[in-house]
């Protein structure tokens, strides 16, 4: 089924859409598409991290002792995790450019995997939350760290507020993306991509190492505001 | 065909770094710098991203130009969302800050 003979000058190349000149063509209009989205998701990103830097700003004292409950070795590990997500991505892009169709498979899967273990520490993490009663609503409560430094209850919430609609868009996207690598990896499984036809692998992954990018902020706006030993 | 494969060591080296800047950016949060530890944990955060963008993402070796306007004027756009909102929540109204 593999080594089909490379397309003469001219001739069709079966990945080929007729409304595009060649493959390049065909391959950078997919891609700036795709970056252009990514351009939109730095917006919708883009005004949660606003109303974070504003909050932050005027609550300072509670975002940074909401954040001190935050779990760091945790934290820093799934950000390990979504780092070497992004590699297996890379990588999996390289191995669809040589045609390597067993490494691809291997490598997608492995992007799964990783996703997967991220989405499970993160509920790990969520559902620490809620035995501590850090989950905004009637049952709110957060302890200040010493009776000295009063935290206002209100301004607690809205830290932990942002912290859920942050990390649950963040993980809505992972939720997203380990569906579309789910189909990406089917369709290499089937052989369906190329050397000179994978441009579905490098779209994907392109998407997956912008969810990337977003943690790699999320990570220490929200685990690290305010880490200083105390005196 | 002007697509690049890049060497897989080139890969695992992004990697290395990436995850050597997720331990630094975890241990030097604890260390005291005063208001320096925001500009610190941001300024690695930006250097992650930038790894990212230009090697996983290919951007370093793309030919098509119109990518990178693209990126930029995302960015751009980004910081009037937050420069100018900015502006207006500390500068306009100075005592709305709520609480202090």
């Amino acid at each position: 089924m593999s080594n089909s003979p490379a397309p003469l000058v001219l001739e069709h190349t079966p990945g080929l859409q007729h409304h595009f000149a060649d493959m390049e063509q065909q391959r950078n209009a997919s891609s700036l598409g795709m970056w252009i989205f990514l351009g939109t998701e730095i917006m919708f990103f883009g005004g949660m991290f606003l109303a974070y830097l504003v909050y932050r700003m005027w609550y300072f004292n509670e975002f940074a002792a909401g954040s001190r409950t935050l779990n760091l070795l945790v934290g820093a590990v799934n950000t390990a995790v979504l780092i070497c997500s992004s590699l297996t991505v890379a990588l999996s892009v390289r191995a669809a450019q040589l045609g390597k169709r067993t490494l691809l498979v291997t490598l997608l899967a492995l992007t799964i995997l990783f996703g997967l273990v991220f989405l499970g520490v993160k509920a790990y993490e969520w559902d620490e939350k809620f035995t501590e009663h850090h989950v905004p609503g009637y049952s709110f409560h957060f302890q200040p760290e010493s009776p000295e430094k009063p935290v206002d209850q209100g301004h607690a919430q809205i830290f932990f507020s942002l912290y859920f609609a942050m990390t649950g868009m963040h993980a809505l996207h992972m939720i997203i993306g380990v569906g579309i690598f789910s189909v990406i990896t089917w369709m290499a499984w089937r052989g369906r991509f190329t050397p000179e036809y994978h441009t579905p692998v490098e779209i994907a992954g392109l998407y997956w190492h912008f969810v990337d990018i977003v943690w790699i902020y999320l990570f220490p706006l929200l685990y690290l505001i305010d880490r200083r030993p105390h005196g | 065909m002007s697509e690049h494969i890049l060497p897989s060591k080139l890969y695992w080296t992004i990697w290395a770094v990436l995850i050597c800047l997720t331990g630094i950016t975890a241990w030097v949060a604890t260390v005291d710098l005063g208001p320096l530890n925001t500009i610190v944990a941001l300024l690695i955060a930006s250097g992650k991203a930038l790894l990212v963008v230009l090697f996983f993402m290919h951007v370093k070796y793309t030919s098509e130009k119109l990518t990178r306007v693209v990126i930029i004027s995302a960015l751009f756009w980004l910081l009037i969302l937050l420069g100018l909102s900015l502006t207006d929540y500390f500068i306009r109204h100075p005592g709305i800050a709520g609480g202090a």
